[in-house]
């Protein structure tokens, strides 16, 4: 057999560390590159750390995520210019936006997380493995406006998830956060000097993403594990935010893709129609066409395994391709999300190794909140 | 470092193949392979009466981070396969060098077992790694 089907088992080069990194080695995790971070994929079984994100509580070091703060007068203008979701929805303090950031085609840049933290002060979370391309493009928009991109290297990031996370957390809080945080509301977020507690995450579960300085880091992560939430690796990740229906940047939609062929029309702020952000009139045409792919989720009947770029094979013969697929745990079958003609039907073949597999097709959104919804 | 049973060989593709007392080669992966895998989720077994060559891609484990090809170590004609294996892969990661056995195969030419690797090279090779 050989080892070289995916990145996971890539021989680590030259490699960027978090401050987690020795914890991680110490509890024997197994690293792997990912996007040019020394990460680690799981710690034991990766169906168990599935698993325990969604009946109890697991954490992720997702420190290797950048931060990005935007400062100034303008910066809601800014924003208003440079995100394809409208951050003029962001009314009270805290809330988060899950939006992309569109070339001038209505190609994907990046998909991230806007919070609001005043009218002049914004924070976003974007991916690590497009961090240089993004700060690039951030600041070639930002000239005319009246704002600073400022990045925040020297903040760790740790996400906390599943249904029992609030209840370990918050007492873990610096003594105010703690109970600010057992406050606040699904996507939105309170803090207290560096500390940051966003309720958010990439699970389909409760929880918090944690934004702390990275000299806390190590101490939180080891207190975190003491009251009994088990470390998961970027596998669970992976597996749970398939079953829960969110896209990976990279895999599911990258500089080639829009929007609407990504699953994702409904980030996409049409109205009001005098705001005119980047990518705009591109997918306006786009629109006016209506011969956009349809992003959708499949269920595979057969056994086996979907994985990414296997054909999908509909009734009339036009293909499609799965853009993210794998097993799903909670289903115990195999799951994927694929890009497909806009006449796909309920069912379809996939084209694993030369034989084609029956699978049905639903929306892409698999597992929340522990349950299954298909 | 799991421990490497000492009375079969070792291709350096990770799979084990066991030389059994009727003449029949039984075949599986090695422990290290399944760690490096991860949970398996599926296994594509070969089909009894399958004619192969040594090297062949004979089968199909796909665990939950990846799918890789196993090939067999010898020369000869497929006599039975693992089916427990269709509702339980997850017997190669609790058990690789027993329970979890894949393929087994009558090979025309037991020699062929010769070129591969003992348990103390198999050990040197995922030492190198």
């Amino acid at each position: 057999m050989v080892f070289a089907c995916r990145p996971f088992f890539e021989n680590i080069k030259m490699t960027k560390k978090t401050i987690l990194n020795s914890a991680h080695r110490e509890l024997g995790a197994r690293m792997v590159d990912f996007g040019g971070w020394d990460m680690p994929v799981n710690y034991g079984s990766q169906i168990d750390e599935h698993h325990t994100v969604r009946q109890s509580v697991g954490m992720f070091d997702v420190s290797h995520m950048t931060v990005v703060d935007i400062n100034g007068l303008q910066a809601k203008a800014y924003l208003q210019h440079v995100l394809a979701n409208d951050v003029a929805k962001l009314t009270r303090q805290g809330k988060a936006l899950y939006s992309c950031m569109l070339n001038e085609a209505a190609g994907i840049i990046d998909d991230l997380i806007v919070y609001f933290l005043d009218e002049k002060n914004y924070r976003l979370v974007v991916n690590a493995s497009t961090r240089d391309k993004d700060i690039a493009w951030l600041e070639r928009q930002a000239k005319g406006f009246d704002v600073k991109i400022n990045e925040k290297p020297t903040l760790a990031m740790i996400a906390v998830q599943g249904p029992k996370a609030r209840q370990k957390v918050c007492p873990l809080l610096p003594e105010r956060l703690g109970l600010a945080a057992a406050e606040i509301k699904p996507f939105s977020a309170c803090w207290h000097g560096e500390w940051f507690v966003g309720r958010t995450g990439y699970t389909g579960e409760d929880g918090f993403e944690i934004i702390l300085p990275e000299d806390k880091a190590e101490g939180f992560w080891r207190q975190l594990i003491e009251v009994g939430v088990n470390p998961c690796g970027l596998g669970a990740r992976d597996t749970l935010r398939l079953e829960a229906g969110m896209n990976l940047y990279g895999q599911d939609m990258d500089e080639s893709k829009h929007p609407l062929e990504s699953g994702l029309n409904w980030t996409v702020a049409w109205e009001p129609e005098a705001r005119n952000f980047v990518g705009k009139q591109a997918l306006l045409a786009i629109k006016e066409q209506a011969n956009s792919d349809k992003f959708v989720g499949l269920i595979l009947e057969d056994k086996g395994v979907l994985r990414g770029h296997q054909t999908v094979v509909l009734e009339d013969g036009a293909q499609g391709e799965i853009t993210s697929g794998g097993y799903s745990p909670t289903m115990e079958r195999s799951i994927a999300f694929a890009r497909v003609p806009a006449n796909i039907g309920k069912t379809c073949k996939i084209d694993i190794r030369g034989k084609l597999k029956d699978a049905r097709v639903v929306k892409p959104c698999f597992v929340r909140q522990g349950e299954v919804q298909i | 470092m799991s421990n490497i049973p000492d009375d079969r060989k070792y291709a350096d593709s990770h799979e084990w193949a066991l030389l059994e007392a009727d003449g029949i080669v039984r075949v599986g992966i090695t422990d290290h392979a399944q760690e490096l895998l991860g949970d398996l989720v599926f296994v594509e077994l070969p089909e009894v009466g399958q004619q192969v060559a040594k090297g062949d891609e004979c089968s199909v484990v796909e665990s939950v981070k990846a799918a890789s090809d196993i090939y067999s170590p010898v020369t000869g004609e497929i006599i039975a396969v693992n089916t427990d294996l269709e509702d339980g892969p997850e017997a190669i990661n609790d058990s690789a060098y027993e329970d979890g056995w894949i393929f087994t195969i009558r090979p025309s030419d037991v020699t062929e077992l010769d070129d591969m690797l003992d348990a103390d090279g198999y050990q040197n090779l995922t030492e190198d790694e």
